[in-house]
């Protein structure tokens, strides 16, 4: 299953690539691959901005606007203008289990 | 006497799900089963639905199961119950440690979103439970949907520990283990059937369903109210048909559309909920055979309003799923929003046009 095309923030400099292999081993959308002993980015599209690679790349590399992808989260956050959050737990309640 | 009424106290403060304890390098440690009781069932079933209301948490720590030893692997979870039942589960017959982080009873993924299962929560957790003395090697595999909240460069440098990201499934582990802690391309990303979409529906029609008696009570008084007062056959007549298309929508965008989710055309979630809204208000209508006495005013908002709602409830199932980034809900939300405050306004502008109708004022 895939997204809304031509909208995730990834962005990805291959120059910084060190080739550890991080981001395939945490990305849980099998955005990247490693090829020539560097990752390389196999489907955008298929990116939900969790932002587990850009967290895990020591080297920079990787950059993107991660957050909940989550419509009640965003809502929230439109009318209390905090930022987006799930809401769920800080009352012992697991809405997104 | 007072040996077997303390005996009995410390009884009762140790976990049913535990089997003894095992001595290590930290201290005497809990030995946890991998076999579920009947309780580990009943909490998963009300933890889906929604129902329970306390904590469904376990004590942040380290546990072990079956007989490790200091070369035994270290696994880390998150401190809501049904997520370490889940793991005990899968690790049977294998002897490891589980390092529990306090996530306040949340899972991996919604912790590690919040950073509550994160790099410091990790740090903290490996030096008070003094795991480099459990264990004489440096290795600790974490959930690999941990990795939103967990920087393991930054670990590594403060504690030594150098993370393993494990599969997204705690059921995979022991393959995973088995192959020397390689990972397939299933194991490390998430799939999203039919059957974990069916489980996530009663958290998507529970909160929806609390403002129904609102919605309700807003039907029956505004086809209840004539120039009479408020009269309990009209506002039957013609508000019952709103309240059962009212549960059509609800049913149409929190169950349906997430069930059927790939099946039904577009990648806008707005637009997968109207299209279902759509074709179960035009089903509805048939079945029931409602025509509001002929208002052509009524059917309208009818046709207008319930796909709409459909769309909006569906496009909450956002927050379920595991493929949805926040660039595309804001995208969908952006031009949503507006479609839904017409929406409602233009079907308040028809039912007040009904009703002037209805009180020959028009």
């Amino acid at each position: 299953m895939k997204y809304l095309a031509n909208v995730t923030t990834l962005k990805y400099v291959s120059e910084k690539c060190s080739g550890c292999g991080r981001c395939v081993e945490v990305c849980p959308r099998g955005v990247f691959e490693m090829q020539d002993k560097r990752a390389a980015v196999m489907d955008k599209d298929l990116c939900m901005e969790c932002g587990a690679c850009a967290k895990n790349c020591e080297f920079g590399a990787i950059n993107v606007n991660s957050g909940v992808g989550c419509a009640a989260a965003i809502i929230n956050s439109m009318i209390t203008g905090g930022p987006p959050s799930c809401g769920c737990g800080d009352d012992g309640s697991t809405c997104c289990v | 006497m007072q040996t077997i009424q303390t005996l009995k106290f410390v009884k009762k403060e140790i976990p049913y799900w535990t089997k003894g304890t095992v001595a290590s390098a930290g201290g005497s440690i809990y030995r946890v089963s991998s076999d579920w009781v009947r309780e580990d069932y009943i909490g998963m079933i009300k933890s889906r639905i929604g129902a329970l209301r306390m904590n469904y948490a376990v004590a942040p720590g380290l546990y072990a199961v079956g007989d490790p030893t200091k070369e035994s692997d270290v696994f880390t979870t998150a401190n809501y119950k049904l997520t370490f039942d889940i793991l005990r589960r899968s690790l049977k017959g294998m002897n490891a440690w589980v390092l529990v982080l306090d996530t306040k009873s949340i899972n991996v993924w919604c912790a590690a979103g919040k950073g509550t299962f994160g790099t410091d929560e990790l740090v903290k957790r490996i030096s008070e439970t003094r795991l480099d003395s459990v264990v004489s090697h440096k290795r600790i595999i974490l959930p690999q949907l941990g990795a939103v909240g967990v920087n393991a460069a930054a670990v590594q440098k403060k504690t030594g520990f150098r993370v393993s990201f494990g599969p997204v499934q705690a059921r995979d582990i022991p393959e995973y283990v088995r192959s020397g802690y390689k990972k397939t391309k299933e194991m490390s990303t998430i799939a999203f059937p039919m059957l974990d979409r069916l489980i996530l529906t009663p958290m998507e029609i529970n909160p929806v369903m609390k403002k129904y008696p609102w919605y309700a009570a807003g039907v029956l008084i505004l086809f209840g109210l004539q120039p009479a007062g408020l009269l309990f056959r009209e506002a039957f007549a013609c508000g019952l048909p709103f309240l059962i298309l009212g549960l059509v929508a609800v049913f149409s965008g929190a169950f349906l559309t997430p069930v059927l989710l790939p099946l039904v055309p577009f990648r806008s979630f707005a637009v997968k909920g109207w299209v279902v809204g759509m074709l179960l208000t035009l089903l509805a209508v048939q079945a029931l055979d409602i025509d509001y006495e002929g208002s052509k005013l009524l059917l309208g908002t009818t046709y207008l309003f319930f796909p709409a709602l459909s769309s909006y409830i569906a496009l909450q199932f956002t927050g379920s799923t595991t493929y949805t980034g926040m660039s595309g809900v804001n995208k969908e939300l952006r031009i949503g929003i507006p479609v839904y405050f017409g929406t409602a306004a233009v079907s308040l502008v028809l039912l007040v046009l009904f009703k002037l109708q209805e009180w020959r004022m028009l």
